[in-house]
């Protein structure tokens, strides 16, 4: 805090704030209203709040303690003594109304969180009529309001600061008579570039990624791999070939979210054996989307697997087409789409939401195979009660390694399942050592 | 009865009728609808996102406030249009490549957070230490469903002897998860339906 700033005066008040230096980033003012504190201030009635700013030692607090305004009619002997006893009395006391802002740990930046002891717990808490927070942008900034506070908040989170621009927050209250900051704190906001309370997410990260190398390392030296019968992947090949029989198309839904869900890579990663299927028998396959993103890939996945099998006439770009936007109105594009077209085969898979049983039942009405396959627990009740096969959570991102069997995927799944194991050992070894009394393992993960 | 003078009620009634008619059988009251439904929102989202993206978070960065790293983006969302020229098509992949794997990059820890490692959180209790027996059975169970659902996503070995039987357990405690979640998503779903039926009584033809 700079001399520009001080001393603060009182909007209500003709009397000045008596500022004093400090050397820390947090700070406290103690408004005397009874005992030798109530004395001392009645003697200097005129003076309405002193501050404290900082946490500085007493020697510096009675260095740089000053009264402005003295009443004319006291002994001189009487006011030169006074202020030491003040500032005395200030030093030796405990900080009532504390306030720190530091930069929100593990956030992009733009971020400053103030804290200080709520006012409810302190002498305040009667007195007080409005409490208010303030900034200052830099030192000898322009002052703004950022809220009104309640006697018993504690924190204040400021979302609307520059990185590595310098803040001044103050805590003003209104007393009936009278207004005083209560408290001043310096913070300066910043990015951190590595989430510490995310430390077991980095950790699973690198372990996943050490398992998935050292799999797929094995699945191109030729090691064999097991992977067990799922039964809607088994249903892939049928429902292609009923398609095939009836001379009907095959109507492929990637779900209604974009490329940054893991179900709509899955799906897309599906749709390209789909496509290779339907390829081989020659039938035709649609792809109705409702992101445009998901759609180009679409295009693009279904373009490839047709040209890998050798049918790159096959591939009609009108079949892989965007709908809209609109959740519902894709749901009842596809609906009547469904009725239309009457595909012989329908697969839902990837992220779906309350449309997914309007597609759903739909598809069964028109009499058509359906697979589903999605890893939404409020989704996956519907296809279970309305379509034919539904791969469940995991089973969807297993999929296109079950279709295709190739070793890099084959590994990638390895990796998953001992990925798993190791988490159910954790898991247990956590619960074990919980039960014996030893819970800094389990807290490891918070 | 009073029926509702305003003719946007009055529209919007027929719709809601047209739309229920695919309860019948595909008509041509609820191919208007449905052509009216796709069209309005296609526009609708058309003029949102050239606002919200084109302006707001490409003109504005760009042009206004002259942040160049936005440059860059522009030409990537431009290369996305090369799907229009057959000869340049490949250079969509590019901005489609970028995006998938951003998405990946950020989708991935933030799943491993929310659905491993939270998951791992709650199950790691002293569950013998609850409190009560009601709440013991409660932490025995869920410790127990988590391990058996997770041998039933093991794909690695054959679903026999032991890790047939926890895998069963598994696919079992998963039913009854599905069978809560879909009654409680039925009854969200009756309560909309009661909330059409307010508008067509109530607001349409006065009734209520």
């Amino acid at each position: 805090m700079s001399d520009s700033d001080l001393p603060y005066h009182s909007p209500n008040d003709t009397a000045p704030i008596i500022p004093c230096r400090g050397s820390g980033t947090s700070s406290s003012l103690r408004r005397i209203s009874h005992g030798p504190a109530a004395f001392m201030h009645h003697l200097f009635r005129e003076t309405s709040a002193f501050v404290w700013t900082g946490h500085g030692s007493a020697p510096t607090f009675l260095a740089s303690v000053s009264i402005t305004r003295v009443p004319e009619d006291r002994n001189g002997m009487m006011y030169s003594i006074v202020p030491l006893l003040v500032a005395a009395f200030l030093s030796s006391a405990e900080a009532e109304v504390r306030m720190t802002a530091v930069d929100t740990p593990n956030d992009g930046g733009g971020s400053i969180t103030l804290r200080w002891i709520p006012l409810v717990q302190t002498e305040y808490a009667e007195s007080v009529s409005v409490l208010g927070l303030y900034r200052r942008d830099g030192l000898g900034g322009e002052r703004i309001g950022l809220a009104e506070l309640a006697l018993g908040d504690s924190a204040f989170i400021d979302e609307d600061v520059v990185n590595r621009q310098r803040y001044v927050y103050e805590i003003e209250a209104e007393f009936p008579s009278s207004t005083a900051i209560l408290g001043t704190a310096e913070g300066t906001a910043a990015t951190q570039w590595f989430r510490t309370d995310r430390s077991a997410v980095f950790v699973a990260v690198v372990v996943f990624t050490g398992l998935l190398l050292w799999f797929t390392y094995h699945a191109r030296s030729g090691r064999r791999m097991f992977i067990r019968r799922i039964a809607g992947l088994e249903a892939v090949e049928e429902a292609v070939g009923r398609a095939t029989e009836m001379g009907k198309p095959i109507m492929y839904i990637p779900g209604i979210s974009s490329m940054d869900d893991v179900a709509t890579i899955a799906s897309i990663q599906i749709l390209a054996q789909v496509a290779k299927k339907a390829g081989e028998y020659g039938t035709r396959l649609m792809v109705p989307n409702r992101d445009p993103i998901v759609m180009a890939v679409a295009q693009e996945i279904v373009k490839e697997s047709y040209n890998q099998i050798g049918r790159p006439d096959l591939y009609n770009h009108d079949d892989i087409y965007y709908v809209t936007y609109s959740q519902f109105g894709y749901a009842a594009a596809v609906s009547g789409i469904m009725l239309r077209e009457r595909p012989a085969t329908n697969f839902l898979l990837g992220m779906f939401y309350a449309e997914s049983l309007i597609l759903s039942e739909t598809g069964n009405t028109t009499g058509a195979i359906q697979i589903a396959g999605t890893d939404s627990d409020a989704q996956l009740p519907f296809f279970i009660t309305s379509c034919d096969y539904t791969l469940i959570g995991e089973e969807l991102y297993a999929a296109s390694v079950y279709l295709s069997r190739e070793p890099m995927l084959l590994g990638s799944l390895k990796a998953q399942d001992y990925a798993k194991a190791l988490l159910l050992a954790l898991t247990a070894i956590g619960v074990v050592l919980s039960i014996a009394g030893i819970p800094q393992f389990a807290r490891a993960f918070h | 009865m009073h029926p509702s003078p305003d003719p946007g009620i009055w529209l919007a009634a027929i719709l809601t009728l047209a739309g229920f008619s695919f309860l019948w059988r595909d008509n041509p009251f609820f191919k208007v609808m449905e052509h009216m439904l796709v069209g309005v929102s296609a526009g609708y989202y058309l003029v949102q996102y050239a606002y919200s993206a084109l302006y707001k978070k490409l003109y504005v960065p760009l042009v206004v406030q002259g942040n160049l790293l936005f440059a860059g983006c522009a030409i990537l969302g431009l290369m996305v249009f090369a799907r229009l020229f057959p000869k340049r098509s490949w250079l969509s992949r590019y901005p489609v490549a970028f995006y998938v794997a951003a998405g990946a990059g950020y989708s991935i820890p933030s799943t491993i957070q929310a659905r491993v490692v939270k998951q791992m959180q709650v199950t790691m209790v002293n569950f013998l230490d609850q409190g009560s027996v009601i709440a013991v059975i409660s932490g025995f169970l869920l410790f127990l469903g988590v391990v058996t659902v997770l041998l039933y996503f093991f794909f690695s070995a054959e679903h026999r002897g032991v890790l047939g039987a926890a895998s069963k357990i598994g696919i079992v405690t998963l039913m009854i998860g599905f069978g809560a979640s879909f009654g409680y998503t039925v009854m969200s779903r009756i309560t909309l339906l009661i909330g059409r039926f307010q508008f067509l009584l109530g607001d349409w033809l006065g009734f209520l």
